[in-house]
């Protein structure tokens, strides 16, 4: 089996994306019911985990994937005859295909691999942007990005004296549109921009973006970190060049994440990393390169984490993305209510679009104070920077307590937190 | 299991609502800032020292409870006393927040009270913060004025 050999399939742009049909009512006690750890206590009080955001829960389907693949079939992707051999390929070929599925792509082929979304914009910046990146050359972001796509576009804008411009937000943590139209101009040779915000939950109108930037010829990234598993993602529709997502967050394994790129750019880009599997023939006057996605995916790659985020997916199809975003916004009304009901509590971010962020500040008490106190109730929340510290300059905050969502969340779990920030109150009265 | 009263003591709430010497020293001959990349704690220290005596000390910024009121019990009790004997405050204040919890530690007096972050392993740092600030303060050459 050559890695060349792998299907090309395609989807139609706006197509419906979920194969399984979810009529079924949303039932949370039947999902909890598939992750293990929900069931574990902390400090003796039952789980309340509403660090999402930062990492997401794994289904027991994922942790069987994982221990079968190592059990059953472990071997090297893409080499050799034998067996174990193809039996792993398939797997790793075919969760490639799940996640062509899930993003809607045109091609199984412009699926690569990555350890995480950071390694998505990474190559992006390196690969794509670097090579055509001039002195006086613009790169434009957003003041609502997480570092990872604020760093590697300083880092390559350094290098070539270029300019990082910043598109404002208001007061509510949107994306101030005008200005970002206003900084697209002839000098620009990227839009990267957050699918939704990890500090503030704003979801960015993706479509109109790209609308905007290709209008001036401008490819846009889109960091999906946050958006992939709270609302259904079509790339087709959106029409980025480039989409990356983090497996960690989809319910799946950590250190895998994909790039989603359209082939032709992909086509046109020079290697990311250098070694096995990405060459088609090496000596040492020259090598050639492997076809896509494969000319990205230097040596042995996360292949059971990649199984398992295949299998993620599988899981998050099966409760369909409609219904998860459903309960995820009924939550999120439900606990913004909750929270604005304590005294002293002011939610950081309360754009018109948002999904699953409850960012938040007391009055008097240091967000590393609340993760404290609420921890002694079982209650895991994150607190500080959330890797976006112009977010918090821009609010006047050093720092904010954050409670983000997911499918398998309750209308307890943040009671609970709503009750924990009362003993916040009392401890601090 | 250990408490949230061990690690939010009367003294400790007091000191982060009032703390003390929280003022820039325009006399200063020492300063440095302390930061905690981790969760964004910012801290900025001055001291006077004369005759190799700590004359005075303030400091700013911004953290959470457990670092400012570490930040405000230093000051108050390093005023006045011999830059030689601070050092060795130090090498005692480390010494009582890193020692596990179910050892023994000296008594430091009011400084005793942050005791209680052994019981919270991810809090050490916000004690400690104001300390290493003031060793590196300390060890730093003396702010020459141009006056």
């Amino acid at each position: 089996m050559t890695p060349s050999s792998a299907p090309v399939r395609s989807g139609a742009p706006g197509a419906r994306i979920d194969p399984v049909a979810t009529n079924a009512p949303f039932d949370v006690a039947r999902i909890r019911a598939d992750f293990p750890i929900l069931k574990r206590t902390v400090r003796g009080k039952p789980l309340v985990y509403l660090d999402n955001a930062a990492t997401t829960q794994k289904p027991q389907a994922v942790l069987d994937v994982l221990m079968s693949y190592y059990t059953d079939i472990n071997a090297n992707v893409h080499r050799g005859v034998h067996e174990l051999s193809g039996l792993a390929t398939d797997a790793y070929e075919g969760a490639r295909e799940k996640i062509h599925m899930y993003f809607n792509a045109s091609s199984v082929q412009e699926i690569v691999f990555t350890r995480n979304a950071t390694e998505g914009i990474n190559l992006v910046a390196y690969s794509f942007v670097r090579p055509m990146l001039a002195v006086g050359d613009d790169v434009v972001i957003t003041a609502m990005e997480h570092h990872s796509n604020i760093v590697p576009w300083q880092l390559v804008c350094e290098e070539r004296g270029a300019n990082l411009r910043v598109a404002p937000i208001d007061d509510t943590g949107a994306l101030i549109l005008e200005e970002l139209d206003r900084l697209i101009g002839p000098r620009t040779k990227i839009v990267s921009i957050a699918h939704m915000s990890n500090a503030l939950g704003t979801i960015n109108p993706v479509e109109e973006i790209v609308a905007l930037a290709h209008s001036r010829g401008v490819p846009v990234l889109i960091d999906g970190s946050q958006a992939a598993y709270h609302m259904p993602v079509d790339v087709q529709s959106i029409g980025c060049e480039f989409y990356v997502a983090t497996g960690h967050k989809l319910y799946g394994p950590t250190g895998i994440g994909v790039l989603v790129g359209k082939a032709e750019r992909l086509e046109a880009m020079p290697p990311f990393l250098g070694g096995g599997d990405m060459i088609r023939s090496v000596t040492f006057e020259r090598s050639t390169w492997n076809d896509l996605p494969y000319k990205f995916e230097a040596g042995t790659p996360n292949i059971a984490g990649a199984i398992g985020l295949g299998a993620a997916i599988d899981y998050i199809q099966n409760v369909g993305r409609e219904a998860i975003s459903a309960h995820e916004q009924e939550l999120l009304r439900y606990g913004t209510a909750q929270l604005e009901a304590i005294r002293g509590v002011r939610i950081i971010g309360t754009a018109a679009h948002k999904s699953s962020i409850l960012s938040f500040v007391m009055d008097g008490v240091h967000p590393h104070d609340i993760g404290t106190i609420i921890d002694r109730e079982g209650v895991a929340v994150r607190t500080g920077h959330h890797c976006a510290q112009p977010v918090m300059d821009r609010f006047g905050i050093p720092a904010t307590a954050r409670a983000s969502l997911a499918m398998y969340n309750t209308k307890e779990d943040l009671d609970a937190l709503a009750r924990a920030l009362e003993k916040v109150r009392e401890v601090f009265n | 299991m250990s408490d949230l009263s061990d690690l939010y003591q009367e003294v400790i709430l007091d000191h982060n609502k009032r703390p003390r010497n929280f003022r820039a020293l325009e006399a200063a001959n020492h300063a440095a800032e302390g930061f905690n990349p981790l969760c964004g704690d910012r801290l900025h220290l001055y001291l006077r020292v004369e005759d190799g005596v700590i004359a005075d000390v303030g400091f700013q910024g911004s953290g959470c409870a457990i670092s400012k009121a570490s930040a405000s019990l230093m000051t108050d009790s390093i005023k006045g006393r011999p830059v030689e004997e601070v050092r060795a405050l130090f090498q005692r204040f480390h010494t009582m927040v890193t020692t596990p919890p179910d050892k023994s530690v000296e008594d430091m007096g009011k400084l005793s009270v942050l005791a209680g972050v052994r019981e919270f392993p991810v809090r050490v740092k916000c004690a400690s913060l104001a300390w290493h600030t003031l060793k590196a303060a300390l060890d730093r050459e003396p702010i020459v004025s141009t006056e």
